[in-house]
């Protein structure tokens, strides 16, 4: 049998109807598509959710087990777990969005000046992604927020700066294999301006990965926060953030199990989550790479 | 056994998503010895995984689900199906060698060529020494006509030409002097004057060794000039089958027709060339009368709602279609 | 080869400047200072000039730069603020324990992650495949602080164990070096393996269905010559980058684990000078880090020519 030869990369994304059902019928899609909508109806409905005030100390409840008044329990200053969660929940997800967000627009950006520029200028800003690539990305995500001081903003900007130069790639490859291909040279000859041509033609060609990318952004994204947090350089109280919780929780583990387990469970959960998803995803809209 | 190779009611089903595919339906096949078969029709048709299952080759989720495979070894008769995992390797590249469509990507890409013949020949003779695996490498590579046999063993696949890689892959399947070839569309790859040596050389080194060849194409061209027998696939299934110049002269099935004039036309007077109409209906989307009768321009209404069997059109000439059976002749 | 190599090494040079003028600036922007930090209420202007002049942070910031540029090539990354060591030979002692967490993390996570990525790769969609898959899915997915903190009270809980608190050298005491460094290597080790799971089983079942493994196959290869000589090594290229690319993770993205564990790595240096707005501190283990993740890059580069020889740098 011989071998197709496929135009490169022409895949654009389905219609977002038939990619939702496409997923949907994929088990692994589904149960992605659970989890990451769990932790969406939490974020988006945390103050109908959430039984109490997130930051309201009760020093008669300190510590108490998890029961019907407190779902999850309370902690060392007598917060309702449960609530602290939910709202963690949309820190969480803020946080995800807004920094994949500009990341995906800068590296967007960058990624088509690079490409259609090429010479020095995309020598210099692929140096400077691969200077942001070169260092673990939680510890420069903690260098920039201690530069720039620690708060949800921030946090935001220095996940984001972060997950740039994954996105500079996708694109910049894109463009390069755009530029490449015959149907550029004959966009060009029917008298096509070349800046239009590429946002034209990239676009819908960069469409899929880009979407498969951001999914798993956003994971990591939501993993950075949680661990900048845990270090105590990311959100601030008394803005309840799971990693936070987590860390908070260690020095009373032994009294109180819950305070590590229920944090733990959803910052664990909510990353598969949109593993799964991004995995699903890839399968969808790249069957290629399926194995 | 009278015959080298036969294969019964071959099956082969395929697993899309949570169904079983038919991809080849109830084959049988005689190839005799010393003699070259030749196996023709169009992508899809299942000539390839035909010869895979020979050497227990198919890739997964693909599998044999019926039939019978004898073979006529040196050591008696064996049904290919049925042997152990070490009897079947045993077999391949010693007794049954098989030669690929890509030569550029047939050769394992990190290793040297003097490697992968040496692999050859120890996995079949384990006690031989280097230096006699280098004479049987070098005089292989002569065989098959490799000028500066010595440097082309240090090179690696990609220093190579395609006519090259596909003369070293000749050699590779030849070394242990098997007993049958399989030849999958071994010229369809190469450039065309590359083709005529390539076909050239099998001949002449079939010849020489009294082997066996299954020639699998699409092109009929190469079936005329290097085969004895011929078979035609379409949509899983043996249509015609015929002494190959039996098969050119009094041609029965449509489909045959329909590929004969698609390589005559290049010639003919009005110069245009012809295509069969539509395409090979894949497996899982077989009509359950002709499955040729959608692009069958003598297509009759019984076509569509029966299968014809194979049924001898002449003394030898088996054809597949209703045009020739005894039915319509009455 | 040594020519690439020379090449490869100047090419270093305007990355780690940039690095070291990025690191520079971006230290200008944390607010607060170092002298308010170290005096705290006893502030004084004279008090204030003193240090200024002592930590040379009254000269101009080109000026500044160039003292500590000029210094750092010659391996002199200066004093930290803080305890007056100097900082290199420090770095140097919390490298070799970050390194000993690293190839421990490394040697765990190959251990499990090669044969079961191939075993799954072998075995697709069967039941081991499955499971292979999702304990990979999990191993990428559950963030090593969680996995830590959970593990920690298990332990405390079941077995009424608690991991050494203070840290004991490699050369001091082997036991007691194993018993502090095994458990967060696990941890470290387990999430490297969950990628390199999936990436040997994707890159394998690639490698599975090319042409040439057909051809070994038909030659009468014996399954494990097939698998082994030519499969795994053809798939190794994107493991091996993929391990390279970890291995530079590990130089300073251990911090999380380091802070755990109390464990007195590279990370945990580098978030000391942090928070503490330690100049030379950040500095020199940013400088370190981004050298180590160059070097690391240059080598697997290297690697790759032993792997396959269409790949050439002449």
């Amino acid at each position: 049998m011989k071998k197709k030869d496929r135009p490169v990369n022409n895949r654009s994304l389905p219609g977002n109807e038939s990619l939702l059902r496409q997923l949907w019928r994929d088990p692994m899609g589904r149960a992605g598509m659970i989890g990451v909508g769990v932790v969406i109806l939490l974020a988006v409905f945390a103050p109908w959710i959430a039984r109490y005030d997130v930051a309201k100390m009760n020093a008669r409840a300190k510590l108490t087990g998890p029961c019907a008044q407190f779902w999850f329990g309370t902690d060392h200053f007598g917060r309702d777990v449960f609530s602290r969660i939910v709202y963690g929940a949309r820190v969480s997800l803020e946080v995800g969005i807004v920094a994949v967000g500009i990341a995906a627009g800068f590296g967007y950006l960058l990624g088509m000046i690079a490409g259609f520029f090429e010479g020095r200028v995309e020598t210099v800003i692929m140096m400077i992604m691969d200077i942001i690539f070169a260092f673990p990305s939680i510890l420069l995500a903690l260098f920039i927020v201690s530069a720039l001081g620690p708060s949800i903003i921030n946090t935001m900007i220095a996940i984001g700066i972060v997950n740039i130069p994954v996105f500079t790639r996708t694109v910049r490859a894109s463009v390069k294999t755009v530029k490449s291909t015959d149907y550029i040279a004959n966009a060009r000859s029917i008298g096509l301006k070349k800046m239009s041509i590429l946002f034209k033609h990239v676009t819908p060609n960069v469409l899929a990965p880009f979407t498969v990318q951001a999914t798993l952004a956003l994971s990591g994204a939501i993993l950075t926060e949680a661990s900048m947090s845990f270090l105590g350089l990311g959100i601030q109280p008394p803005n309840p953030s799971w990693g936070s919780m987590l860390s908070d929780a260690r020095k009373y583990m032994e009294r109180a199990p819950w305070l590590v387990l229920f944090p733990a469970l959803f910052i664990i959960m909510t990353i598969l989550s949109f593993n799964i998803l991004g995995d699903a995803l890839r399968d969808v809209l790249d069957p290629k790479l399926k194995l | 056994m009278e015959n080298l190779l036969e294969i019964r009611n071959l099956k082969i089903t395929t697993l899309r998503g949570k169904n079983t595919v038919r991809l080849l339906d109830k084959v049988d096949l005689s190839v005799k010895k010393k003699c070259s078969f030749g196996v023709v029709g169009e992508s899809g048709c299942g000539k390839s995984i035909t010869a895979n299952a020979i050497l227990g080759l198919l890739p997964y989720p693909l599998r044999v689900s019926e039939g019978s495979i004898r073979y006529d070894s040196k050591d008696g008769e064996k049904e290919l199906l049925k042997l152990s995992k070490k009897e079947m390797r045993d077999v391949r590249g010693q007794e049954i060698s098989m030669i690929f469509q890509e030569p550029m990507t047939s050769l394992d890409p990190i290793f040297t060529v003097e490697m992968q013949m040496f692999e050859a020949l120890s996995f079949h003779h384990p006690q031989m020494s280097r230096a006699e695996m280098r004479d049987r490498s070098l005089e292989m590579l002569r065989r098959v006509n490799i000028p500066r046999p010595e440097q082309t063993l240090a090179s690696y696949a990609h220093q190579l030409s395609g006519g090259q890689l596909q003369r070293i892959m000749i050699a590779i399947a030849l070394i242990n002097d098997p007993r049958l070839l399989l030849a999958d569309e071994p010229t369809t790859a190469l450039d065309v004057t590359i083709q005529a040596q390539i076909l050239k050389l099998m001949n002449d080194l079939k010849e020489q060794n009294d082997t066996s060849i299954i020639m699998i194409t699409h092109d009929l061209g190469v079936i005329a000039e290097t085969c004895e027998e011929v078979a035609v696939f379409y949509a899983g299934q043996i249509v015609e089958q015929a002494n190959v110049m039996e098969l050119f002269k009094n041609t029965a099935h449509p489909y045959t027709l329909g590929l004969l004039r698609a390589v005559t036309s290049l010639g003919g007077e009005n110069r245009r060339l012809y295509t069969i109409p539509g395409i090979v209906p894949p497996g899982g989307q077989w009509s359950q009368g002709c499955r040729f009768a959608d692009r069958c321009d003598k297509c009759m209404e019984k076509c569509k709602k029966e299968m014809p069997a194979l049924t001898e059109a002449a003394p030898g000439h088996l054809c597949r279609c209703f045009l020739h059976s005894e039915e319509v002749e009455q | 080869m040594r020519d690439y190599i020379i090449r490869r090494l100047l090419t270093l040079i305007p990355i780690l400047v940039g690095v070291s003028i990025a690191i520079f600036i971006v230290m200008q922007l944390i607010p607060g200072d170092v002298v308010s930090g170290i005096l705290g209420i006893e502030e004084t202007p004279e008090l204030r000039a003193m240090w200024e002049a002592k930590l040379g942070l009254d000269k101009p910031l080109i000026q500044q730069y160039f003292s500590w540029i000029g210094k750092a090539v010659t391996g002199d990354f200066g004093e930290s603020f803080r305890t007056g060591a100097p900082v290199f030979p420090e770095i140097m002692s919390r490298f070799k324990i970050s390194a000993e967490l690293a190839l421990l993390a490394c040697l765990i996570a190959w251990i499990i992650a090669l044969p079961l990525g191939v075993l799954s790769s072998l075995k697709r969609n069967s039941i081991i495949d499955r499971i292979v898959r999702v304990v990979a899915l999990l191993g990428v997915s559950v963030p090593n602080f969680a996995s830590a903190t959970l593990l920690i009270l298990f332990l405390s809980k079941t077995f009424n164990y608690y991991t050494p608190v203070k840290y004991v050298g490699l050369f001091e005491n082997f036991g007691t070096n194993m018993e502090i460094m095994l458990l967060p290597a696990f941890i470290l080790g387990s999430v490297m393996a969950g990628s390199v799971m999936r990436m040997t089983r994707s890159s394998m079942l690639e490698v599975l269905r090319q042409d040439y493994i057909k051809a070994v196959r038909a030659k009468g290869a014996p399954e494990r010559v097939t698998i082994f000589r030519h499969a795994f090594k053809n798939s190794s290229i994107p493991i091996v980058t993929l391990i390279g690319m970890q291995i530079g993770g590990l130089m300073g993205g251990t911090v999380v684990i380091e802070q755990i564990f109390s464990i007195p790595g590279l990370g945990q240096f580098t978030l000391t000078g942090i928070t503490q707005r330690d100049f030379p501190v950040v500095q020199g283990c940013v400088l370190f880090i981004a050298f180590l993740y160059v070097v690391i890059n240059l080598l697997v580069d290297i690697l790759y020519t032993y792997i396959d020889p269409r790949i050439s740098y002449s």
